[in-house]
């Protein structure tokens, strides 16, 4: 076939049209601005299940994205929740400094960590990865008089955003404050995703040799993934400790660690949304099994856990691709 | 001085029951490669089963730990039957997210079954109480738990080095191809030493529900120890492990004797020096595939 005169080579369509918006994203992302008006009584609730989404996609980026298996990535999101309210005990109020700080603390731990977690197997990663968190939670445990130990950080008062909007007690502030960086960091995340540089990090995952082969640096890519993906997770946890007015241990402990893990292989991974649909699964399920008991709730997860890894890989977002495609198929 | 002997005391027995739970996870793990975060999961049946044995059935401590050998190695062949066989060539982090599944299921069922709290067991008058020797009282049942260390020790080996199976079972860790092209069949040999392991595992739990407690969080609480205890071990070395679940034992009751306002922290930071120090392992082979 003869390529007519203006018309772009195949691979460079291939690429614009991974780039390009589809409607089921847009439609994604409206519907949490409907869930201000329709909702207006659980935005809390809502804003909890975004900044979730937030850390899942974050761990999407590393796990994958990159195919780094990390059992601790919740030291990240703890380091950010503990900055964003040990700032404002400190005298500093204004939220999106706050934000800042505990994306740079973050980056910073992330950056720092990365040497040591991107050497030996797997086995060997997921043991460092968990003890990097062990040893925060520890840390947060011991020096009560900095962070409250157990009992968790009291008194964080966050201020107005920008001088301006202050958080009321219904969390519509909180609700958009946490929906605009949510989606900035989504915009930012996906852009990255579909460039070049998301593909090399594909390719690390699928053949690291012949990554190598093609010429991927594949230590500096994953380092700086690394790095990124501890910043979200920090500003992930910033936006809690700002929404909350509080820093609760558990922040960093293992718990959240393994819930993070779930929400990500329930929602589907290496998807963007996976996170984010996991998230809205996860706590809503959470919300409604845990108040009947909370021992069930465990069970009834691991049971998921069990049944996910033996039947239902790809979680939630492979099967609306599998449903998009059986309408696609039923339509023609 | 003599509190240094006493901690070195303890350390010892501490280190001897990380040893017994952790040896099986360490011969699977270099035979399969499989990551088992259950594995705790074995022990706490073993705790449990103790309980139930002596409390409700009467029957006496030594009595019960053959049974509960047996129960908890019958146990694991059927999980690893159901679950575990269809993941052997499953990534990393499918194997990590079935067996954190199975501890959550675990911990609940536990929780159900059992109560949240810790559970009372009460020793055998002969196994109670000190016994004093050259001035050092040491506790009767940490003796009893050394002797135990030190007999399964030497069994397991006399069982790798000196007969048939433990042949096998070497051949395979070292080089499962070759191994199968000699005609050994790995998959029953792993499933042979899955079983002895969890039994261990479970004689593990079961003498430790008076040194290190028995609660429905246990398979999570000391999963980093076992997890610890492997890797620094190397996988598929019994005498690294020995070595360091010992070494893990002692510096972990003298960093808690010595140092108590830091807590586990030694613990968590000597082990990421560790792994990247060493990261086959104090005394594993280093794989060559």
């Amino acid at each position: 076939m003869m390529k007519q005169p203006g018309q772009l080579p195949p691979y460079i369509q291939a690429l614009r049209s991974r780039e390009r918006w589809r409607g089921a994203e847009i439609a994604f992302w409206l519907s949490w601005v409907a869930v201000y008006f329709l909702f207006p009584d659980s935005l809390l609730f809502a804003s909890q299940i975004l900044i979730t989404g937030l850390f899942a996609l974050s761990l999407d980026l590393i796990l994958g994205y990159a195919g780094i298996v990390t059992l601790g990535h919740t030291a990240f999101f703890g380091l950010g929740a503990y900055t964003a309210g040990l700032l404002t005990t400190h005298g500093v109020h204004e939220p999106l400094l706050g934000l800042a700080a505990a994306a740079a603390v973050a980056a910073l731990a992330g950056w720092l960590t990365s040497f040591l977690v991107l050497r030996g197997s797997d086995l060997a990663r997921l043991m460092i990865t968990l003890g990097i968190a062990m040893l925060l939670l520890e840390i947060a445990n011991r020096a009560t008089g900095f962070t409250g130990g157990v009992d968790g950080l009291q008194g964080v008062e966050v201020g107005a955003l920008l001088g301006l909007f202050a958080f009321d007690l219904y969390g519509r502030v909180a609700y958009c404050y946490v929906l605009v960086v949510s989606f900035c960091l989504f915009v930012l995340v996906r852009a990255l995703m579909a460039s070049p540089y998301g593909l090399t990090l594909r390719a690390i995952r699928e053949n690291q040799r012949r990554a190598v082969a093609i010429g991927v640096p594949i230590r500096t890519r994953l380092t700086n993934i690394y790095t990124f993906a501890a910043l979200i997770a920090g500003v992930a946890g910033a936006l809690l400790t700002q929404t909350t007015q509080f820093v609760g241990i558990d922040v960093l402990g293992f718990g959240r660690s393994a819930d993070v893990l779930i929400i990500l292989i329930i929602g589907g991974m290496a998807s963007l949304y996976g996170g984010f649909l996991g998230a809205v699964a996860f706590l809503l399920a959470k919300d409604q099994l845990a108040s009947l008991d909370a021992r069930y709730w465990l069970f009834w997860l691991g049971l998921l856990l069990i049944v996910m890894t033996l039947y239902l890989r790809g979680g939630i977002m492979e099967g609306l691709r599998k449903l998009a495609a059986l309408t696609r198929w039923s339509r023609t | 001085m003599i509190s240094f002997l006493g901690i070195l005391f303890d350390g010892l027995a501490y280190g001897v029951l990380l040893f017994l739970i952790s040896v099986g996870l360490s011969v699977t793990l270099g035979l399969m490669g499989f990551i088992n975060l259950a594995h705790g999961v074995f022990a706490m049946a073993g705790g449990y089963l103790l309980v139930t044995l002596t409390g409700q059935f009467g029957l006496g401590l030594l009595a019960s730990l053959p049974v509960i050998f047996v129960l908890v190695a019958l146990g694991s062949l059927v999980l690893e039957r159901v679950l575990y066989r269809p993941l052997y060539r499953a990534t990393p982090l499918e194997q990590v997210l079935l067996t954190v599944g199975i501890i959550f299921v675990a911990v609940a069922l536990a929780t159900w079954l059992f109560g949240p709290g810790q559970q009372p067991l009460a020793l055998p008058p002969y196994l109670d109480g000190q016994l004093s020797i050259g001035g050092l009282d040491l506790s009767r049942y940490r003796l009893f738990l050394i002797g135990v260390g030190i007999v399964i020790t030497l069994a397991l080996v006399f069982g790798l080095e000196r007969t048939r199976f433990g042949a096998r079972i070497r051949a395979s860790v070292d080089r499962q191809q070759t191994a199968e092209a000699m005609g050994i069949h790995v998959g029953r040999v792993f499933q042979l030493t899955f079983a002895i392991g969890s039994g261990l595992a479970g004689l593990g739990g079961a003498l430790g529900v008076n040194v290190i407690g028995l609660d429905p969080q246990f398979p999570l609480k000391f999963l980093v120890y076992f997890l610890l205890v492997v890797v620094v071990g190397g996988p598929g070395s019994v005498s690294g492990t020995l070595l360091a679940a010992l070494l893990l034992g002692v510096a972990d009751i003298a960093s808690k004797y010595y140092l108590p306002q830091i807590g586990a922290f030694v613990i968590y930071a000597a082990m990421i020096l560790l792994l990247i120090t060493f990261p086959h392992g104090l005394l594993g082979r280093r794989r060559s595939s």
